[in-house]
């Protein structure tokens, strides 16, 4: 790979330990990857928060690189293990919480924003059509290349720190046109009837389009709260982070249809309920926001749960931002879903809390969230609309 | 026999191998703790990968295998070295910020469990002292 001679100067250490470190890391995969060179990025989105998954030896390694580690691009971060502000009523033990701040205080010191979100262009981090990015946070990749058009790799949390530290990334995969090329044709033949029929679509053509772009023809309409629910479920299980869909995402008029063709059709969805649903009909854990949250969602959460009660022993979490919340708090949403017995867990979410042998059974709006619920955190699973989660959180069943 | 290969961390390491010809998925595949291979029907599953030079075609699963390599380094279970066919993003980020020596681009189906690996900066040299 050519390297400028900053750049080579930046690898012999002179910008010091993180630079050089970051230089290491980018080196190895430009060359394992083919990259000629390195591009220059605008943004970066670091995934790799929560304690839950670090560990003591990830914290120590963050620690290494905060001792004299600055981003040169605006950096935010993924969500981190429990609400930074609010940790205790979300249960969240004190030795957690302190290894936590640990985590935090080093990814600070760093100068990355701590804004804690999967959904980091919805709160200002929001690159344009074409741009070169580094990000981390699969939902987040998938959504910035196919949805927004910007261009990046599928970063792990430390290539994408590297990233932010030099300012650029290694040129290959998708940030090289020639790699953007849709190769499979996906006819979607199904009434989208719901919101969760999105994430259901998302498995199904996951599934289908294992590591393969798919170019998706049969939908006309779709919510960015849809197109983030399909993002996050479509690269969870198993498609490449890029997908177009005709005449709704940016390059989809510019690519030719793919030759080979799969068809998802009604009967898929249904097969997909009944994979990502378990048998079990009491629920004791409801989350809304997998990715996290939009106002839109939070105000449809509100309506739902507008004078009813949440059972005691369920418990309820809306995952969001906080500046999403905040603007929940000027609404009055969030009163109405705290009066319900609703929390609000903002910072962080059902995948990358330590939940495991809390909850029996959860229900949520989101495939890829009954992934991660039934993996990491042994949970049975109930994929559904709002309505539908909120009925459960009222009755503690699944009906 | 000497086997060269492409480096994607520096560094010397000299043990014995352990050789597999399935991917191995660090992130929940491994017990950071105890160096041992926990992943279901993987061929080496029950052995400790602590203190050898790990030959292995090549990583797989979710990228915090990198964070899992580092836990390791730390907690003195991981590979004194490692060998793949064809190294991947979470292998390579791993072996780099834990300063494991790591070399891929060789020919793995010529190394046998029990071999004494030398690794130096990309050159493989293999000692066999069993039959």
């Amino acid at each position: 790979m050519y390297l400028t001679r900053e750049e080579r100067k930046m690898l012999d250490g002179e910008e010091g330990y993180a630079v050089k470190k970051s230089m290491e890391i980018l080196v190895a995969l430009g060359e394992i990857f083919g990259a000629e060179k390195l591009i220059k990025i605008s943004s970066v989105q670091v995934a790799g928060v929560s304690y839950h998954n670090l560990g003591d030896a990830g914290l120590e390694f963050l620690n290494e690189l905060a001792k004299d580690g600055k981003v040169k691009v605006l950096t935010t971060l993924n969500p981190a293990g429990m609400d930074l502000e609010d940790w205790k009523k979300l249960g969240i033990s004190e030795d957690f919480a302190k290894k936590q701040n640990l985590v935090i205080d080093a990814f600070r010191k760093m100068g990355i924003i701590i804004s804690c979100t999967c959904t980091p262009y919805l709160i200002g981090n929001l690159p344009r059509y074409g741009e070169h990015i580094a990000w981390s946070e699969s939902s987040a990749v998938t959504f910035a290349n196919s949805v927004i058009g910007a261009m990046t790799n599928r970063e792990g949390g430390p290539s994408a720190l590297a990233a932010a530290f030099v300012g650029k990334t290694p040129c290959y995969g998708l940030h090289l046109e020639e790699n953007r090329v849709p190769d499979v044709h996906v006819d979607v033949k199904v009434d989208l009837e719901k919101f969760s029929d999105w994430g259901a679509l998302g498995y199904c053509i996951g599934k289908e389009a294992e590591n393969k772009i798919p170019f998706i023809t049969g939908i006309k309409d779709a919510s960015i709260d849809e197109l983030k629910s399909f993002c996050a479920s479509v690269v969870t299980y198993g498609s490449k982070p890029l997908f177009y869909i005709k005449g709704l995402t940016p390059g989809s008029e510019k690519q030719k249809i793919p030759k080979e063709k799969i068809t998802i059709k009604n009967e898929d969805i249904r097969e997909a309920y009944e994979n990502i649903n378990d048998d079990i009909d009491e629920i004791n854990f409801v989350c809304i926001g997998c990715p996290h949250c939009s106002i839109n969602e939070i105000a449809e959460v509100a309506e739902s749960l507008k004078d009813k009660k949440i059972l005691p022993n369920v418990e309820f979490w809306v995952a969001t931002s906080r500046p999403i919340k905040q603007l929940a708090d000027v609404r009055g949403y969030t009163k109405i879903i705290e009066d319900a017995g609703g929390k609000f867990a903002c910072d962080t979410c059902l995948a990358v809390a330590p939940l495991k042998g809390r909850f029996k059974a959860v229900a949520t709006t989101s495939a890829k969230g009954c992934f991660y619920s039934r993996g990491t955190n042994e949970m049975k699973t109930k994929l559904g609309d709002i309505k539908e989660c909120v009925n459960a959180a009222v009755s503690g069943r699944w009906s | 026999m000497e086997l060269k290969g492409r480096i994607i961390s520096r560094g010397i390491a000299k043990a014995e191998a352990l050789v597999t010809l399935q991917p191995i998925s660090f992130y929940g595949g491994v017990d950071p703790d105890t160096g041992i291979v926990v992943e279901k029907g993987h061929e080496l599953e029950g052995k400790s990968i602590k203190g050898k030079i790990l030959v292995f075609p090549n990583g797989k699963g979710s990228t915090v295998g990198s964070y899992t390599l580092y836990r390791m380094k730390k907690n003195n279970t991981a590979p004194a070295g490692m060998i793949n066919k064809e190294c991947e993003a979470i292998v390579a980020v791993g072996a780099i910020i834990s300063d494991i020596p790591c070399v891929d681009k060789i020919d793995i189906s010529k190394i046998k469990d029990g071999d004494i690996i030398q690794l130096e900066n990309g050159v493989v040299k293999i000692s066999r002292f069993h039959v």
